[in-house]
């Protein structure tokens, strides 16, 4: 297992697991099994960032990434 | 009223020289709800001198939660006249220019023609990407916040910049609205927004500090969160 640091913005807050701060992965989990794994429908991520940088969901999350998921914003 | 006397507070931040930048910008406001509203007051405030107002749309009573200029006397008024008016009565030095009209691709490029900056209000994300194709092909720089509940984000989009599509991928693939038709947009939010659309605005006419450009600054309020996310 490793560990990493999750933030769910907006209306993904709903899917934040408890201890999201130390959250347990398994090691060579992607992006999008991690979104598969929190139960957040498909097409509801916009935004993906590991470490504060732009990545997409094929990307294999590293022990220790804060990743941060958002989703459409347009609003004015 | 003396010129100097009415920036007197803005001196210890921005110098004579940059109020005369100020004075001398034309900053385009596309949108005049919750976001566009605080920002054209704001640079009204500030003193930018020249600024065109944007929006084709009337308030109605659901305005009232957020957008600064609405009223419950300006119901119906449509909110390019009521903001001109607005800022009228808040800084008579400045040259206002109000149009009255929803923003497409046969009337945008004349809008924005000569204008130092163009700031992105709008609740489409479609129409967002069309307001970046023009700006880019006038090579104007474009402010842009959206916002959300009491979420929000703000970025610059220069002319050669990849800009919306590495924030809401190909346009075609987008759809026209966020989750703000699910969960609203509130007040202190499009304010808070507002006011960073308007300091990244001041910061790209006066060429100072760090601008917002190929990232994406994320702001949630309930949570106390504020990140600054590189894009490229």
């Amino acid at each position: 297992m490793i560990q990493i640091e999750l933030k769910l913005f907006v209306t993904l807050a709903r899917y934040l697991p408890s201890k999201s701060e130390a959250y347990d992965i398994l090691e060579g989990t992607t992006i999008n099994q991690l979104i598969n794994d929190l139960g957040i429908p498909n097409g509801i991520v916009k935004l993906i960032f590991i470490n504060g940088k732009k990545q997409d969901g094929n990307y294999t999350i590293q022990h220790k990434d804060r990743v941060g998921l958002f989703p459409p914003v347009g609003g004015g | 009223m003396a010129w100097k006397n009415r920036y007197d507070r803005n001196f210890s931040t921005i110098s004579l020289g940059e109020q005369e930048i100020l004075a001398r910008s034309h900053v385009v406001v596309i949108g005049l709800g919750g976001l566009g509203g605080g920002v054209c007051e704001m640079l009204a405030r500030i003193g930018v001198g020249i600024l065109t107002l944007v929006d084709g749309d009337r308030f109605d009573i659901t305005n009232l939660n957020r957008q600064i200029i609405s009223r419950e006397d300006n119901i119906g008024v449509l909110k390019a006249k009521a903001a001109k008016e607005r800022i009228r009565k808040i800084n008579s030095s400045i040259q206002v220019k109000a149009f009255n009209q929803f923003v497409d691709e046969t009337n945008l490029h004349g809008m924005i023609h000569g204008a130092d900056l163009v700031v992105d209000c709008l609740d489409t994300i479609d129409t967002r990407f069309l307001v970046q194709e023009i700006a880019q092909k006038a090579s104007i720089p474009l402010v842009s916040g959206a916002i959300a509940g009491v979420c929000g984000q703000v970025t610059v989009i220069f002319p050669e910049d990849a800009g919306y599509e590495l924030i809401y991928g190909k346009k075609t693939e987008t759809a026209s609205r966020g989750i703000e038709t699910q969960i609203g947009n509130i007040s202190y939010c499009a304010l808070f927004v507002a006011s960073l659309q308007a300091s990244e605005c001041i910061k790209v006419l006066l060429k100072r500090g760090d601008i917002l450009r190929n990232k994406l600054m994320i702001v949630d309020l309930w949570r106390n969160c504020f990140e600054v996310m590189e894009l490229v």
